[in-house]
C-alpha cells in the first residue's frame, strides 16, 4: 500500500530533467528509411552505369541477358559497399539478404506479369476479329487469314466438357467431403488415405486410364463425355480435399448446439454445417474448376481432334480451347501461333474469373454474413431495418 | 415423534427409470450415413479402377519384359525391345533441374512475401501466386516455347562454351550453332521449373507464416536483425514445410506433361548432356505415343504410367507425412 501512495508523489518533484533530457527518437523496425533508399539508389544506379561501361564497352562482351545478370552481380557489390558505411557486419548481410529475398519476389511476380502479357500482346490481333469468337476452323486452314475461323467450336467444347465434369464430380467430392468430416468412422479413414493418394494421379495417367476404360474396354470411341470424365477423375480430389478443410473450420460449437436442440444427425449437417460453410464449399467448386479448365493432357488423349463444331458431347471428337492452344503450338505457322495465344487470352480470362469469384465468394471465414445476408436475416426475424 | 413421519411421499415418488444415452438413428438419419457413405464407396471404387486397369492393362508388357522393362533404353516393341530405363532418367533429370531453377527463386518469394512484403502488399502477393498456380500448363507451355526458348539459347551456349572445359557434361556436339541446344532437357527443365515455382512458394509461405509470433517477437527484442530473427526463428520452424514444398515441386514436376512434350524433341537414350538437344520423360512419352499404340506397345505405356504414378504417390504421401509432422505445419493443406 505504501509503495503505490509513494509514486505518485514523488512524479511532480522533478521538475528541472525533462527539459535536458534528450527526446528518445522511435526506433524503426521495419520500412524504408532514408539511408536504405539511398543506399539502394546509389547501388542501383551505380551498377547500371558501371555495367555498361564495362560489359558493353571495355569487355568483348555484350547481349541483354548477360549485360542484367553482369549488372545484378555488381549492384549486389555496390550495395554492400555502401551499406558498409554506416553498418556492422550483421546489419550488412541482413541488408543483402534482404536484396536477394525482394529479388526472388521481383522475378516471381515479373514472370506471372510477363506470361500474361505477352500472351495478351500476341494473341490481340486474333481477338480483335469477331469472326474469332463466333466461328469455327472447320473451312479454314490453319494458314487462314485472321478474319477468318475462330474458336467457336473450342468454347462449346470446353463449356460442355466442364460442365460435365462438375455435375459429375461435385455431388460425389462434396458428399464424400460430408461422410469424411461429419460420419467419420474406420472407413472414413481409409477413404482419405485413398483421397491424398488421388491426388497423386498425374492428369496424364488420368486420361490413360479413360482411354482404357472408356475407349479400349467399352469401344465407345473418342468423345467429349470421354474428356469431360477423365477431367472429373482430376477435379474429385481437389473438391474433396478443399471441402473437407472448409468443413472442419465450421465450429464443433454450433453442431453441438443444433444436436442439444434435438435435431437429428442430417439436420444438423442439412440446416447448421452446409450453410455456413456454403461460401468455403462455392470456393472448393470454382477452384476445382479453375484446376481443370485448362488440363490439356487428358483431353489430348480422348477427346480425339477434329476443326468441326460438335455440340454433342456424347459422340464423335469435340475440340476444346486447351487443346486448340495446344494444336496452334504444335503447327509451325505464324497465324496458327496468334490465334493459340488467341484462344490463351480467352483461357486465361476464363481461369481468372473462376479465381476472382472463389475469391470474393470464399474471402469470408464461415459463419460470416455477407451485409446482403445480414440484411435478410433480420427482416426474417422481424427486426427493424 | 418419528412415528409421524408420513411414508407417503416415499410411495408417491416415481422410480427413476435408467435411460438409454445411446440414440436409434432416425429413417433420414440411416438415408443421410448410407447416401455419403455410398458417396465415399464411389469415391474408392474409381481410385479401385484406376489401379485395376494400370495393372491389368500393364501386365502383358511386364510379362513379357519382366526386370529388362525397367534396363532397357529403347522403345521398340515391334521387336519386342522395349523398356523405361531411358525415359526414367529424363523425367528425374527434368525434375531436377526444375528443382533447381524453382526452389531459390520459390524459397526467395516465400520469406519475402511472409516476413518482407509491407502488410498493405501482402494479400494481393499471395493472391498472385494462387493465380499464378492456376495459370494452365498449355499456356506455360506455349510462352516457353515462343519466349523461354529464345532467351535460353544464348544462356545454354555461354554455359556450355564457358563451363564446358571444367564441367565436361555441359558440352554439345556442335557448340557453334544454336540449333544444337534448342528442345534439351535444360529447356523443357526451366519452362516445367516456372510451372512448380507457385506451388513450391505457396507451401513455404504458409509454413513461414504459422512461425510463432512471441518467439519472432524476442528474437527482435533480443537485438536480433530481420535475417538473425529468420535464421533462428522462421527457417528451423519451417524447415519440415521447406522440404514438404520441394518434395511436392518434385511429384508435380515428374508428372508435367504438356509442356515438356511441347519443347523436347524425344530420343531413347540416357540424356547425359542436359544443354544438347533431346531428352524424354514419361509423361510426355506417353502424351506422343498412345494413338499409334496398341497391344503390347499399349501396355508398355499403361506400365510406364504406372511406374510414374507410383513415383509421384510415393513422393506425395513423403512430402504429406513431412509437412504433416512439422510443428509449424500443423494446418498446411496440400
Amino acid at each position: 500500500m505504501t509503495t503505490t501512495t509513494v509514486a505518485p508523489a514523488e512524479a511532480p518533484t522533478p521538475a528541472a530533467p525533462p527539459a535536458t533530457r534528450p527526446v528518445p527518437e522511435r526506433i524503426r523496425i521495419g520500412g524504408l528509411g532514408p539511408d536504405l533508399v539511398l543506399h539502394v539508389g546509389v547501388a542501383l544506379s551505380g551498377a547500371i552505369s558501371l555495367a555498361w561501361l564495362l560489359y558493353e564497352r571495355m569487355l568483348p562482351t555484350s547481349g541483354t541477358i548477360g549485360f542484367w545478370i553482369f549488372a545484378y552481380a555488381l549492384f549486389l557489390i555496390l550495395l554492400v559497399a555502401a551499406s558498409s558505411t554506416t553498418l556492422d557486419r550483421l546489419g550488412v548481410i541482413d541488408r543483402l539478404v534482404g536484396a536477394l529475398v525482394a529479388t526472388a519476389g521481383l522475378v516471381m511476380v515479373s514472370a506471372l506479369v510477363g506470361i500474361v502479357v505477352f500472351t495478351f500482346v500476341h494473341g490481340k490481333d486474333a481477338l480483335a476479329h469477331t469472326n474469332f469468337f463466333k466461328d469455327t476452323m472447320a473451312y479454314s486452314g490453319p494458314d487462314a487469314a485472321l478474319d477468318q475461323g475462330g474458336i467457336y467450336a473450342a468454347m462449346v467444347g470446353t463449356l460442355e466438357q466442364v460442365a460435365i465434369s462438375v455435375v459429375v464430380s461435385v455431388p460425389l467430392g462434396l458428399a464424400t467431403a460430408v461422410y469424411l468430416s461429419e460420419v467419420r468412422g474406420r472407413l472414413a479413414r481409409v477413404v482419405r488415405v485413398v483421397v491424398q493418394a488421388m491426388t497423386a494421379v498425374p492428369t496424364i495417367v488420368a486420361g490413360l486410364f479413360i482411354y482404357s476404360l472408356v475407349i479400349l474396354q467399352l469401344g465407345h470411341g473418342r468423345s467429349g463425355l470421354a474428356a469431360a470424365l477423365a477431367l472429373s477423375v482430376s477435379m474429385v480430389p481437389v473438391v474433396i480435399t478443399t471441402a473437407e478443410v472448409v468443413l472442419r473450420l465450421v465450429p464443433n460449437g454450433l453442431r453441438e448446439a443444433s444436436l442439444a436442440l434435438g435435431t437429428t444427425q442430417w439436420q444438423t449437417v442439412w440446416r447448421v454445417v452446409l450453410p455456413t460453410a456454403r461460401p468455403g464449399l462455392v470456393t472448393a467448386v470454382l477452384l476445382g474448376v479453375a484446376r481443370i479448365i485448362g488440363e490439356t493432357s487428358p483431353v489430348l488423349l480422348v477427346a480425339g481432334s477434329t476443326n468441326e463444331l460438335n455440340y454433342d458431347p456424347r459422340h464423335g471428337p469435340q475440340l476444346s480451347l486447351p487443346l486448340f492452344v495446344f494444336n496452334g503450338l504444335r503447327t509451325p505457322i505464324d497465324v496458327a501461333i496468334t490465334r493459340a495465344f488467341g484462344a490463351g487470352v480467352v483461357l486465361l480470362a476464363l481461369v481468372v474469373l473462376f479465381f476472382a469469384l472463389a475469391r470474393i465468394i470464399g474471402g469470408r471465414t464461415p459463419g460470416r454474413l455477407s451485409r446482403r445476408q445480414q440484411r435478410r436475416l433480420a427482416r426474417r426475424l422481424g427486426a427493424p431495418t | 415423534m418419528s412415528a409421524e413421519t408420513p411414508p407417503t411421499l416415499e410411495l408417491v415418488r416415481p422410480v427413476p427409470q435408467r435411460r438409454s444415452l445411446s440414440s436409434r438413428p432416425t429413417t433420414s438419419d440411416r438415408v443421410f450415413v448410407s447416401g455419403s457413405r455410398l458417396a465415399a464407396i464411389a469415391t474408392l471404387l474409381i481410385m479401385g479402377l484406376i489401379g485395376y486397369f494400370l495393372t491389368v492393362g500393364a501386365w502383358p508388357a511386364l510379362e513379357q519384359q519382366g526386370w529388362q522393362f525397367f534396363t532397357e533404353k529403347q522403345w521398340l516393341p515391334e521387336t519386342g525391345q522395349y523398356g523405361i530405363a531411358g525415359l526414367l532418367e529424363g523425367t528425374v533429370l527434368v525434375g531436377v533441374i526444375a528443382l533447381i531453377v524453382a526452389v531459390p527463386v520459390s524459397f526467395g518469394a516465400a520469406l519475402f512475401i511472409s516476413e518482407y512484403a509491407p502488410p498493405a502488399l501482402k494479400r494481393p502477393l499471395v493472391t498472385l501466386v494462387d493465380l499464378m498456380a492456376a495459370v494452365p500448363a498449355v499456356i506455360y507451355a506455349i510462352w516457353a516455347l515462343i519466349f523461354l526458348q529464345a532467351q535460353l539459347l544464348s544462356v545454354a551456349q555461354w554455359l556450355s562454351v564457358h563451363l564446358g572445359g571444367a564441367l565436361p557434361f555441359l558440352t554439345v556436339k556442335t557448340p557453334d550453332s544454336p540449333s544444337s541446344y534448342t528442345s534439351s532437357a535444360f529447356i523443357a527443365g526451366v519452362a516445367v521449373g516456372f510451372v512448380i515455382m507457385p506451388t513450391i512458394t505457396s507451401i513455404m509461405r504458409e509454413v513461414f507464416s504459422q512461425a510463432p509470433v512471441g518467439e519472432r517477437e524476442g528474437a527482435i527484442a533480443l537485438g536480433a536483425t530481420k535475417w538473425g530473427m529468420i535464421r533462428a526463428v522462421v527457417l528451423p520452424f519451417g524447415r519440415a514445410g521447406i522440404i514438404g514444398g520441394i518434395m511436392l515441386g518434385l511429384g508435380r514436376a515428374l508428372g508435367e506433361t504438356i509442356v515438356v512434350y511441347a519443347l523436347i524433341s524425344p530420343i531413347f537414350d540416357w540424356t547425359t548432356h542436359p544443354l544438347e538437344s533431346g531428352t524424354n520423360t514419361i509423361a510426355a512419352h506417353i502424351a506422343s505415343r498412345y494413338s499409334e499404340s496398341n497391344g503390347n506397345a499399349f501396355a508398355g505405356l499403361l506400365a510406364a504410367g504406372m511406374v510414374l504414378f507410383a513415383f509421384t504417390l510415393v513422393i506425395n504421401t513423403a512430402a504429406g507425412i513431412v509437412v504433416s509432422r512439422s510443428r509449424s505445419g500443423a494446418a498446411t493443406e496440400i
